[in-house]
């Protein structure tokens, strides 16, 4: 909302304060300063003259006049124009050599077009009064020569833009805001509607409200014989451009001028295209309007419509219709002015995707006893510029409403804000807002009012102006008298909350395992959730895979990324990608966050429920049904070397094993061993993908990624990858670690190698060596992994160290050694091992 | 004294032992390393040394000339002795010093062989954010990000029509009517404490939430914020202003405190704007002629974040009694939150994970 402070200053006897002051305390109030806009206050040397003579220069491209000027000086000035709207005897602007436009322009006195121009002839855009740039601007007759511009046309203004709440309808008016800086600064307002249209019988043209739900108000009033080639006075284009509007004709800059200062929007129609009773009401199935913007809409069964014998003539407080829109041949016009549901018209707004400034202040609320002050100050506004005569009598259809009534002990702002306001300063700050206060009580209006009323000693009961549709609620008149006594003068106080119990075990692995994949050397990244199916294709996953089952979204910002992520390898890929392309090769990133996981017997719709009870367990169900499953899941990308190259010698690529690494890294957190196993499972390389495992359970998968899922990414040549459900992760863990017995008894080596077939997994291997060394083993590394001629065509060669230690005495050789066989053995059995050189 | 023999011995005799001393001494102060030191110990402190074969003449002395020889024997012993170990500690120093100069490398010579990573800033705000009410008694809530549309508005007094849904921008699981939505907001996780938890409920809910904006340096569609949550009996909005006042300080140091400014939220009433107190120029620059701040635009005051009184009406759909309970609830964007505390300039950075923008910030902020 812009707010030209010349339009203020007429309803508010406002002391000498600049612009910011104002902004500032209307900021405390609630309404946010967003700009404030100075106009006209570097323009100087702007003066009145009269064009004495014109003569057309000839020989150039376009007409070229040179004029003489009379300015009030000794002699006139002799000016140079391109401009050929005017006539000798038009009094013009004229700035003076010497002289300053808006935005600094500087005239001076210069040759040009080979005659002298001391100054220059003004348009409208000139001035800064708007975008009129055809022709210079003519002032009425009979301006006096030589006077000052700037302070005849009022070429000096502040404007002030704020933010209006969705809250507060009434301050997108002058009107609304004027009241606002009245009460801030303890100055006098003058309410521009409190104006008496006479009382008036009869319709001035037949209307009724055919649906009380749409509309409870509805007015007409009536002018025949008005002019429409009268032009907008200056000062009302001149306002309305300040206010952000552009001036359009007189009738339309009328309605709009009356808008904005009292916040009720209007519609002018053409008088004689209307035809039969006027009626409000609901849209019928298929039926269409044109309107103004000369598309043909359908409409839908709950639009409210205004129409009449043809049909509907206007959506309202939307957009009028075509046919009955008022042109520049239109001499007899009805003013509506009424008062629509706003949800009505948001919905209407909404479903054709129509925002008006008239649609906006619906939505927002408007005062429901404008309509017939508002049409009055339009209907006299227009004949006052426009001739033509106000027919006599009002339409005024209406549905009588109550008001609402509130009732608040008088404490009750005080214990909101947690000080104490007195009695009279409550009931004061509620009459400036525009309330009405009574002492006592009433009965709650309905079930909701009776779930929120306050009770308790002095009661007030407070009946909110017809501005003022969002104080409904105790809390609505708390806020009003907390904003209005000054929020900077609350009280901090620091509530003492039960002791929590701080993180939950989930929450601290989380950040144990960014930490962890941190320290390791991975990057973070928070990539888009958004995926495509181009995506799953990339990804090499069959038709079947159910990780193609993705959440669509009805708008997506990007139509190749319509689906939420089933996996966080894209957006972690992609990333790689850009890094790598940003010239860094070697790169490690990682990522934790939700992935969903639409069910497939999911319901379609999650219900939206009521809001006036706490549903009950079975409503909540429905709609937790109905969402996707969600579970977290960590996943890092590597690519280039793991280890840097450098003066030390070469570095080493990353593998599939520092992938499979991240894994253990994060389970490590978790306190939970991973157990993994070769599996075949895109996007990962079908004989270098291992399956995670914690016990039983699969938690996910490492590797290096399928040679066509690297092509199809453009990734680094054997890029690797891990993925891992943090969820089930969580599911399994083990609780406090056990603290181990530490023996003191030394340590008893012992190495084998052993030859298997070349497909045995070496997992198997060890899980064999293990469990057949029994209790007495400490631990076992393999230290080599052979696979040339002296183990055998198809074989491989491994070999372990067996530390043994006992927690109660040092070993002997035949313990340890018996130990080893035995290890041995089940390792031969499971596995078909064989003891190298046995 | 078998072999008594009361001939005089010349090794005792005081010039001999004198000399003998002499030589012992000049031979270990011209021992040029360990290895001669060794010969030396050998020659004159080893047992066929003369001072130890004089020693051993002690014994053929007149009785009365003993104590004399013994005394000047035992004096020769201790000093050469300690010669001995002087020299020697010296001569070690020596070596040692020598083979830590060998040993020298070039500490300058670089080393980043294992590779650097680091946590997202906007992950350890968010939890030092968490920490930060996690220290004031509050536990961490969590929700759904997909979540239903009743969550995310109608639960909180965000009815269908209402002009603030549709200032939400909000992104709509297919088909529009689903019920289902990217929540726009981490208010949907006040509603799911309130259902979930037992009062009173002191809950703070980072997480990301979505809006249709299109990517540039001060937007993204994918964002993230940090909502509080207290719902008890008694609260008002003084503590709401002591408990955003206590969580500036703490995470802007002592004297950063915040200001209220009336805005609207359909789920708090009375609703609050609220502004932190300039952390850099500390409200300075607010003041004309003074310095600019580049931190508040020289306002004095920096945006945060929106809160107020929880709407009764919020407590009533989830089926808490408003005429016993009371409670606030605040929030504010995470990513403004990192762009003012770190001088982060552009949001892109925030979200393309280029590894420049994220190795500075480490472990934590």
């Amino acid at each position: 909302m812009k707010v030209p402070l010349s339009w203020l200053r007429e309803y508010v006897d406002l002391p000498a304060v600049t612009a910011h002051e104002i902004a500032d305390k209307l900021t405390a109030a609630g309404l946010k300063l967003e700009a404030v806009a100075s106009y006209g206050h570097d323009v100087k040397n702007v003066v009145v003259g009269e064009v004495l003579s014109i003569e057309e220069l000839e020989g150039f491209k376009k007409p070229i006049r040179h004029c003489q000027v009379e300015v009030g000086e000794a002699a006139p000035r002799q000016i140079v124009c391109g401009a050929t709207n005017f006539v000798a005897g038009d009094r013009v602007p004229v700035v003076l050599p010497g002289g300053v436009l808006p935005g600094g322009f500087e005239v001076g006195a210069r040759k040009t077009y080979g005659r002298m121009s001391e100054g220059m002839i003004c348009s409208e855009r000139e001035l800064g009064l708007g975008d009129d740039h055809s022709g210079i601007m003519v002032l009425p007759e009979g301006t006096p020569i030589g006077a000052d511009v700037v302070e005849l046309l009022g070429l000096r203004e502040d404007v002030i833009e704020l933010e209006i709440t969705p809250d507060i309808g009434y301050a997108l008016s002058i009107r609304g805001v004027a009241r606002e800086v009245a009460t801030a600064f303890g100055a006098p307002f003058r309410d521009p509607a409190d104006i008496s249209p006479p009382a008036d019988s009869g319709p001035s043209y037949p209307a009724s409200i055919a649906d009380p739900g749409a509309c409870d108000r509805f007015v007409l009033r009536r002018i025949d014989g008005f002019d429409p080639h009268a032009p907008s006075p200056f000062w009302l284009r001149a306002r309305l451009t300040r206010a952000g509007m552009r001036p359009v004709s007189l009738a339309v800059d009328v309605t709009n001028y009356v808008m904005l200062e009292l916040g009720q929007p209007l519609h002018a129609f053409d008088a004689t295209r209307l035809t039969g009773e006027i009626v409000v009401r609901r849209a019928r199935p298929g039926e269409t309007l044109e309107t103004l913007d000369h598309v043909v809409r359908t409409l839908h069964p709950e639009d409210i419509l205004i129409t009449d014998g043809s049909g509907a003539i206007s959506m309202a407080g939307t957009m009028g219709g075509l046919h009955t829109e008022i042109s520049d041949a239109s001499t007899d016009i009805v003013i509506e002015a009424a008062h629509f549901s706003a949800s009505g018209v948001a919905r209407m707004s909404r479903r054709h995707n129509l925002v008006s400034e008239a649609s906006k202040r619906f939505e927002r609320g408007v005062d429901r006893e404008l309509p017939l002050y508002a049409s009055w100050r339009a209907v006299r506004l227009l004949t006052e510029l426009g001739g033509g005569t106000i027919q006599p009598g009002v339409t005024h259809a209406e549905v009588p409403a109550e008001p609402v009534r509130i009732s608040i002990p008088s404490d009750h702002p005080g214990k909101v804000a947690g000080m104490s306001y007195d009695r009279e300063t409550v009931i004061r700050r509620l009459e400036q807002v525009g309330c009405t206060v009574e002492s006592g009580a009433v009965t709650p209006a309905d079930e909701m009012a009776a779930m929120l009323a306050v009770t308790g000693d002095d009661m007030l009961t407070v009946i909110p102006p017809s501005w003022r549709p969002d104080l409904t609620d105790p809390n609505d008149l708390a806020e009003e008298v907390i904003r209005l006594e000054g929020y900077e003068n609350l009280p901090s106080i620091l509530p003492a909350a039960p002791a929590g119990a701080g993180l939950t075990e989930g929450q601290r692995l989380r950040r144990r395992v960014g930490r962890a994949l941190a320290a390791a050397g991975y990057v973070e990244v928070l990539a888009y959730p958004f995926v495509g199916e181009r995506d799953f294709d990339n990804l090499q996953l069959p038709a079947d895979d159910a990780r193609r089952r993705a959440v669509r979204l009805a708008n997506p910002l990007s139509e190749d990324e319509p689906l939420m992520r089933t996996t966080l390898l894209p957006g972690l890929l992609k990333t790689l990608v850009r890094n790598v392309g940003r010239g860094f090769g070697d790169v490690a990133l990682f990522e934790t966050g939700l992935v969903y996981r639409p069910s497939a017997d999911a319901p379609e719709r999650a219900p939206v429920l009521g809001v006036d009870r706490r549903p009950t367990e079975d409503e909540l169900t429905s709609i937790e049904e109905a969402l996707p499953v969600q579970p977290r899941r960590v996943a890092v990308v590597l690519a280039g070397e793991f280890e840097h190259s450098g003066w030390w010698g070469k570095g080493r690529p990353a593998t599939w094993a520092d992938a499979v690494e991240a894994a253990r890294t994060v389970a490590r957190e978790a306190g939970v061993e991973i157990k993994v196993r070769a599996d075949r499972h895109e996007p990962w390389h079908p004989g270098r993908c291992a399956a995670l495992y914690a016990g039983d359970t699969l938690v996910g998968h490492a590797g290096e990624l399928h040679p066509r899922v690297v092509e199809a990414y453009g990734l680094p040549p054997r890029t690797c990858a891990m993925e891992l459900e943090l969820t089930r992760l969580e599911a399994v863990l083990p609780g406090p670690a056990q603290a181990p017995a530490v023996s003191a008894y030394p340590v008893a080596t012992q190495d084998v190698a052993l030859i298997v077939g070349a497909d045995v997994p070496v997992a198997e291997v060890e899980a064999a060596l293990r469990e057949g060394a029994g209790e007495l083993l400490e631990s076992i590394r393999l230290f080599d992994v052979y696979t040339g001629a002296q183990a055998g065509e198809g074989n491989k060669s491994l070999a372990y160290t067996l530390r043994f230690r006992s927690p109660e005495r040092t070993l002997t050789v035949e313990e340890t050694t018996a130990a080893r066989d035995a290890a041995v053995a089940l390792a031969a059995e499971r596995t078909g091992a064989q003891l190298r050189g046995a | 004294m078998s072999n008594y023999d009361p001939v005089e011995v010349t090794p005792l005799h005081a010039d001999e032992m004198a000399r003998m001393r002499a030589d012992a001494l000049d031979a270990i102060t011209a021992a040029r390393d360990l290895d001669e030191l060794k010969q030396v110990r050998l020659a004159h402190a080893g047992d066929r040394s003369p001072i130890a074969l004089a020693n051993r003449e002690i014994g053929a002395l007149p009785p009365a000339a003993r104590a004399e020889a013994g005394k000047r024997v035992g004096a020769a012993r201790k000093a050469v002795a300690d010669a001995l170990a002087e020299r020697q500690a010296q001569l070690e120093a020596e070596r040692d010093e020598r083979v830590l100069v060998e040993e020298t490398v070039d500490v300058t010579l670089p080393w980043d062989r294992a590779p650097r990573g680091a946590r997202h800033p906007l992950t350890t705000l968010q939890e030092r954010v968490a920490d930060a009410f996690v220290a004031m008694g509050y536990e961490v809530a969590e929700g759904p990000e997909l979540e239903g549309e009743w969550f995310n508005f109608d639960a909180l007094n965000i009815s269908p029509d209402h002009p603030a849904r549709s200032e939400h921008d909000t992104f709509f699981v297919e088909s529009v009517d689903s019920g289902k939505v990217l929540r726009t907001q981490t208010s949907p996780v006040q509603i799911r404490a309130l259902l979930s938890r037992e009062l009173p409920v002191y809950v703070i809910s980072p997480g990301k939430v979505f809006r249709t904006d299109e990517l540039d340096a001060t937007h993204t569609p994918v964002f993230h914020q940090v909502e509080g949550l207290a719902i008890d009996e008694g609260l008002t909005m003084a503590h709401l202003k002591g408990t955003l006042d206590r969580f500036a300080e703490v995470m802007f140091g002592e004297g950063i405190t915040t200001r209220f400014r009336p805005n609207y939220f359909p789920f708090t009433e009375p609703s609050a704007e609220m502004d932190l107190k300039c952390f850099v120029c500390r409200g300075a620059s607010a003041v004309p002629g003074t310095p600019p701040c580049r931190t508040c635009k020289s306002e004095g005051w920096i945006e945060w974040g929106g809160c107020g009184m929880v709407n009764p009406r919020v407590l009533v759909a989830c089926g808490v009694d408003p005429a016993r309970y009371s409670g606030f609830a605040f929030g504010m964007g995470i990513e403004r939150t990192l762009m003012f505390r770190h001088n982060a300039e552009d949001m892109r950075d925030m979200v393309e994970g280029d590894v420049r923008f994220t190795l500075p910030f480490g472990m934590e902020v």
